[in-house]
């Protein structure tokens, strides 16, 4: 009875969270253009998303700048977390405090402040303000995903590698990193999801003529929504869930494989 | 080592100080001056005036009264995963992101579909002869937008913070003749302090300064403080009056920060 009560509640909540996106894939398949009425089943959204130039275009810089924003982020938020790891605790928590800024202010704000910062230092917006903002606020979630790890590093491997005559870069790329490695990976696919369904600080930090997918939504939202976005948001989610589950397969494995090694110890 | 490592903190420190520290720097250089360069209040005064007051309102009761939602919902719900054996974590976790890789503006609107008048829901309604609800283009609708596009971040935080509770306190306390509602409110509740709190300020701030769900859920009628802003900057171009808004805004911003500092010292209710 109880059990019964809790599987209804999850059930439930799943149902609030993922009932927009079963609409929105609904609505892909819709032959009608209007969102309020059902005319009948349709592929023909599909077919005009890959003519869709603008659209593309939009699609083009968001993986674009989500790509090259997550993998700069990823490597100045690790390189970041090995230096802190070093530093006195004082200047570590100072620098943590920076770090946490960008995750604890209000998006609206990081973004004006970015934008002032351009206006002032006369930076022609466009894709490299959009693609300077979402490395700031994406070296955060890299930061916070590493640091962890690092925390549980014994410093002595390291070190013991080093005596047994590994330089130091070696000792890192053999040692240090294949640890970090699932909380370097994680802040990545954080850092990319974030900038991928990023609309604010885009909004403050676009000039004219560059659009991501989130800022041509929201310029469509007063003309109405073309279907060809609900048709792409459609591919882009079951191409990520494809990805998940093939790849839910062999952490299962890996989990196995960690639990094996720590009986080791 | 000490030089080295200087050098590799000096990327990260470099790009904190432009982009984090300048930029906050130059909303309180605009929000404290005027169109000439000299030194005013007039712009944080502003928010004294009857259309600001009335937006700032509304922005702070609608995020408290969604907050609180979101916590309601999200603490059972939280307290049950945390008690599943399957104890996938990163699993768990990836079902609450997973609705991010789906564009957060038509996730939003998606819910336009489902509230209209003659939308998905009231289609039910309908169908088993209930009420129908008219929420859209409500305060309400700017509730429900809010509790849906934050619940994760309520979610993320209260089930770390339950999942990493042992488990032999919560049996010493029933051992000790505790019953259910007191092992509850004496152990598991204290316990998970650091996640309500870091819960609350991941679904305060972004309910508090929204502007995209209230124009894409309240109509244009109803104007959050977020819109507010938005539109100076965006439309009337005043950046003196939009950051010195901004700085209202960022007083309860640093008031959620100081109170994430005092709870959560230690980053155990964080998210990830």
């Amino acid at each position: 009875m109880k059990n019964t009560a809790k599987k209804i509640y999850i059930a439930l909540i799943f149902l609030f969270l993922y009932a927009p996106i079963a609409t929105l894939m609904v609505l892909s398949f819709n032959a009608s253009k209007t969102r309020a009425k059902w005319g009948g089943f349709t592929f023909k959204w599909y077919t005009r998303l890959i003519q869709n130039d603008d659209i593309l275009k939009a699609l083009g810089n968001t993986l674009l700048i989500a790509l090259l924003s997550s993998v700069i982020a990823t490597v100045i938020g690790t390189v970041a977390c090995i230096a802190m790891n070093h530093m006195k605790k004082r200047t570590r928590t100072v620098m943590m405090g920076i770090t946490n800024i960008p995750m604890l202010n209000a998006d609206i704000v990081t973004g004006i402040s970015l934008m002032l910062l351009f206006i002032s230092f006369g930076f022609r917006f466009g894709f490299g303000t959009i693609l300077l903002s979402h490395i700031t606020f994406n070296i955060p979630y890299v930061i916070l995903s590493v640091m962890p790890r690092m925390k549980q590093l014994n410093p002595s491997i390291y070190e013991a590698a080093l005596d047994l005559g590994a330089s130091p870069v070696s000792a890192f790329r053999r040692v240090v990193f294949p640890d970090l490695l699932p909380g370097i990976l994680s802040g990545f696919l954080m850092a990319f999801t974030m900038s991928l369904d990023d609309f604010i600080i885009t909004h403050f930090t676009k000039g004219a003529g560059v659009d991501t997918l989130s800022t041509k939504i929201y310029t469509e939202v007063r003309k109405g929504i073309k279907p060809e976005m609900y048709a792409l948001s459609t591919i882009i989610f079951l191409a990520v869930l494809v990805l998940l589950l093939v790849n839910a397969a062999p952490n299962k494995q890996d989990a196995r494989a960690d639990k094996k090694q720590a009986a080791r110890f | 080592m000490t030089s080295k490592n200087k050098w590799l903190s000096a990327p990260y420190t470099l790009w904190s100080v432009v982009f984090i520290i300048i930029p906050l720097c130059m909303i309180f250089y605009y929000g404290l001056t005027d169109k000439t360069g000299a030194f005013t209040l007039e712009n944080i005064m502003a928010i004294a005036t009857a259309e600001h007051a009335k937006a700032l309102r509304l922005s702070i009761l609608l995020s408290l009264i969604s907050t609180l939602l979101c916590f309601l919902l999200a603490y059972p719900l939280a307290m049950i995963l945390a008690n599943m054996k399957v104890s996938q974590h990163s699993f768990i976790i990836l079902i609450f992101i997973l609705p991010m890789w789906m564009n957060f503006l038509l996730r939003t609107l998606a819910w336009q579909t489902l509230l209209e008048k003659n939308g998905v829901i009231n289609n039910i309604l309908t169908f088993l002869h209930l009420p129908n609800i008219n929420i859209i283009n409500t305060p309400y609708a700017i509730i429900l937008g809010m509790v849906y596009n934050f619940l994760p971040f309520m979610v993320l935080p209260l089930y770390n913070a339950l999942s990493k509770i042992d488990k032999n306190v919560i049996n010493a306390a029933r051992d000790l003749g505790a019953d259910n509602v007191h092992t509850f409110f004496r152990i598991i509740l204290p316990l998970s302090v650091p996640g309500i709190i870091s819960g609350i300020s991941m679904v305060f701030v972004p309910a508090l300064t929204t502007f995209v769900i209230s124009s894409l859920l309240g109509g244009s009628k109803i104007l959050l403080i977020g819109n507010v802003i938005d539109q100076e900057f965006t439309q009337a171009s005043n950046w003196h009056l939009g950051s010195g808004l901004s700085i209202v805004l960022m007083l309860f911003i640093i008031l959620n920060m100081i109170a994430s500092a005092v709870f959560d010292k230690d980053g155990e209710g964080s998210m990830l």
